[in-house]
């Protein structure tokens, strides 16, 4: 336990439980509200609601309805044909799809960057400074820039069209920013745990279960949920290196959906909040482990 | 020689109890990025000289490439598009991010809840937020045509002096929550105690905004750009889905260009060539940024706090 409650300082809490302390104190001076900030926020809030608010009501109108209607008024007769249509054009094939290559992607990812940010942070040499360099200047690469070579590699591997075409790039891309955090968060374990545990006769790999993971498990937590984010809503890799409907995924599936339904909006929009329903999910449930991740990872 | 053996008694413990990790650990992850990283970028540079139509044999073909690259009327467009858009979006979300970011972390309850629903963009991918934007601003069906004001009655996609601020507008809304949060996580992160300090010498609001959070803020500002900036070199699905590049060549930005080039046109080389002029200028935008910041990323922020 004792370990656990050493955390880095940086894993803020998002909002709603800050200390009890501070709140008090702030009460009890009574800051004069301010009302610019206050409005500056709603006005925001409105900004980014109204297309999410647009992309709901209008799944759930009727096509004839869609165009005789007023946009931003929900329909009196909700249907829920659009939904119907969209789950009938493959939508769990691609949802299944979109699942087994973020899971494919991001537990490996995970594993080897992990493994990767220990030798980093704790071991010595020109080898391991190396590695450190190599991840730093992965970081500033616009690494999309090498689309053509990735294309030519996985076609020669014989893995063109396939899923695993998709997870091999993808893994290798959400290196350098998973290293740096993990490292980031591993450098601030103090020394001397490691020293006892070595002194207790420890293996690396025991170290890093008993100790390591324990301790950075915020940072694992934000690097699995950045890169899942970033794999599910990929766009790139799967236009260019998958080509069956069978091999496809949920971002390129809305993009397919537009070319077929043309001008049935309404199917292309249920498509379109079908596909952000796994993650509201888990930003509904989740929504502390990841706005309190990704916020203790970028702002270290 | 007890000594001596005592003193090599303590240099092995000391040596043990400092001996980290072998180089073994870093290697699946090296091997991996080597593969589908570091030999795609080896691979750019080496396929910008060759002649490849997607399909059939690869060809060396010397600068051909790269002279029909740069002398592409088009390149040089995109390029400035690019640079466009990489400027606008960021005098865009850099104040807007910094404020809301500021604005969230305080502790009133409503903020609390605002911030839940600011940041549900994150969720949404570039192609569903293209799709949405797209309904929204249909010059038939969308918000214009029935909002009754004249002034939203725009062809918003189709108008080429209008779009690049439309498409600078739509990037804002999708990326300004995910620079939100790391303000957040900023202004988090500042000392109570400078804050009361600063109110204990009458500092307004505004004072202590400039003399407090700001200066207190630098690294934020500093990464939060970086990844703006750079970021602004990707943006591939969103501008593909939203217009594909147009009206005409509007929007057609860099690594939009390269992929038209290389898997529309079957013309490998030449977007390799454009895939290195996009690795050397993210590179360069990377470096300069660093300089500018002048700190080494993996030094801890906190010292000093």
């Amino acid at each position: 336990m004792a370990i656990i409650e050493t955390r880095p300082p940086s894993t803020v809490d998002t909002g709603a439980s800050a200390p009890r302390q501070r709140r008090k104190r702030q009460r009890g001076k009574r800051e004069r509200p301010n009302y610019l900030a206050g409005a500056s926020g709603w006005i925001w809030l409105a900004v980014i609601i109204l297309p999410i608010y647009y992309v709901v009501i209008t799944s759930f109108k009727s096509q004839a309805g869609f165009f005789s209607s007023n946009p931003l008024l929900p329909t009196l007769e909700p249907t829920l044909d659009n939904y119907a249509l969209v789950l009938n054009a493959g939508f769990t094939v691609y949802l299944l799809n979109s699942l087994i290559v973020t899971v494919g992607t991001v537990i490996p990812a995970l594993l080897v960057s992990f493994m990767a940010a220990y030798a980093i942070v704790r071991g010595r040499g020109k080898f391991i400074s190396f590695t450190s360099t190599v991840f730093l200047m992965g970081l500033a690469i616009p690494l999309q820039a090498t689309i053509v070579p990735i294309y030519l590699i996985i076609t020669r591997m014989g893995l063109y069209d396939s899923l695993l075409a998709l997870i091999l790039p993808s893994a290798a891309f959400a290196l350098p920013i998973s290293v740096l955090i993990l490292s980031n968060f591993m450098r601030d374990i103090p020394g001397e745990l490691f020293e006892s545990m070595r002194l207790d006769g420890a293996s690396n790999w025991s170290i890093l279960w008993h100790l390591v993971l324990p301790m950075t498990r915020p940072a694992v937590i934000t690097v699995g949920i950045y890169n899942a984010l970033q794999v599910w809503n990929a766009f790139l890799f799967p236009l260019i290196l998958t080509q069956s409907p069978d091999k496809r995924v949920l971002p390129l599936s809305l993009w397919a959906f537009q070319g077929e339904f043309s001008v049935n909006v309404p199917a292309i929009l249920a498509s379109v909040v079908l596909s952000t329903l796994p993650l509201l999910v888990v930003y509904i449930f989740g929504r502390r482990q990841l706005l309190g991740g990704l916020t203790a990872g970028f702002s270290k | 020689m007890t000594t001596s053996l005592e003193q090599r008694r303590a240099a092995v413990r000391a040596q043990a109890r400092t001996a980290g990790p072998s180089g073994w650990f870093a290697v699946p992850a090296l091997v991996l990025f080597a593969a589908f990283a570091l030999l795609p970028i080896i691979g750019v540079v080496a396929l910008s000289f060759t002649s490849w139509n997607g399909l059939g044999a690869i060809t060396f073909d010397g600068t051909t490439s790269w002279r029909k690259v740069l002398a592409d009327p088009v390149t040089l467009n995109a390029i400035v598009v690019t640079g466009k858009i990489m400027l606008f979006s960021f005098i865009v979300q850099a104040p807007i991010s910094l404020l809301l970011g500021v604005f969230t972390a305080g502790i009133q309850k409503y903020r609390a809840l605002l911030a839940v629903l600011y940041f549900v963009p994150l969720l949404l991918s570039s192609a569903a937020v293209a799709i949405a934007f797209k309904a929204l601003l249909d010059p038939n069906f969308g918000l214009g045509p029935v909002s009754g004001i004249e002034a939203l009655r725009q062809d918003w996609l189709g108008n080429s002096d209008l779009v690049l601020f439309v498409v600078v507008f739509v990037i804002a809304w999708q990326f300004v929550p995910f620079h939100t949060l790391i303000y957040q996580g900023g202004v988090k992160q500042i000392p109570r105690s400078l804050f009361e300090a600063a109110e204990i010498d009458g500092a307004s609001r505004l004072q202590q905004f400039f003399a407090v959070t700001l200066p207190q803020l630098k690294y934020t500002i500093i990464t939060s750009t970086t990844l703006m900036v750079v970021g602004s070199l990707t943006y591939f699905d969103l501008i593909f889905v939203l217009t594909a590049g147009g009206p005409g060549y509007a929007t057609r930005l860099l690594p939009l260009h390269m992929y038209i080039t290389g898997f529309r046109a079957n013309d490998m080389g030449a977007a390799s060539a454009l895939g290195v002029i996009l690795v050397v200028i993210g590179l360069a935008l990377a470096l300069l940024l660093q300089r500018f910041g002048g700190r080494d990323r993996s030094a801890s922020q906190l010292e000093g706090a």
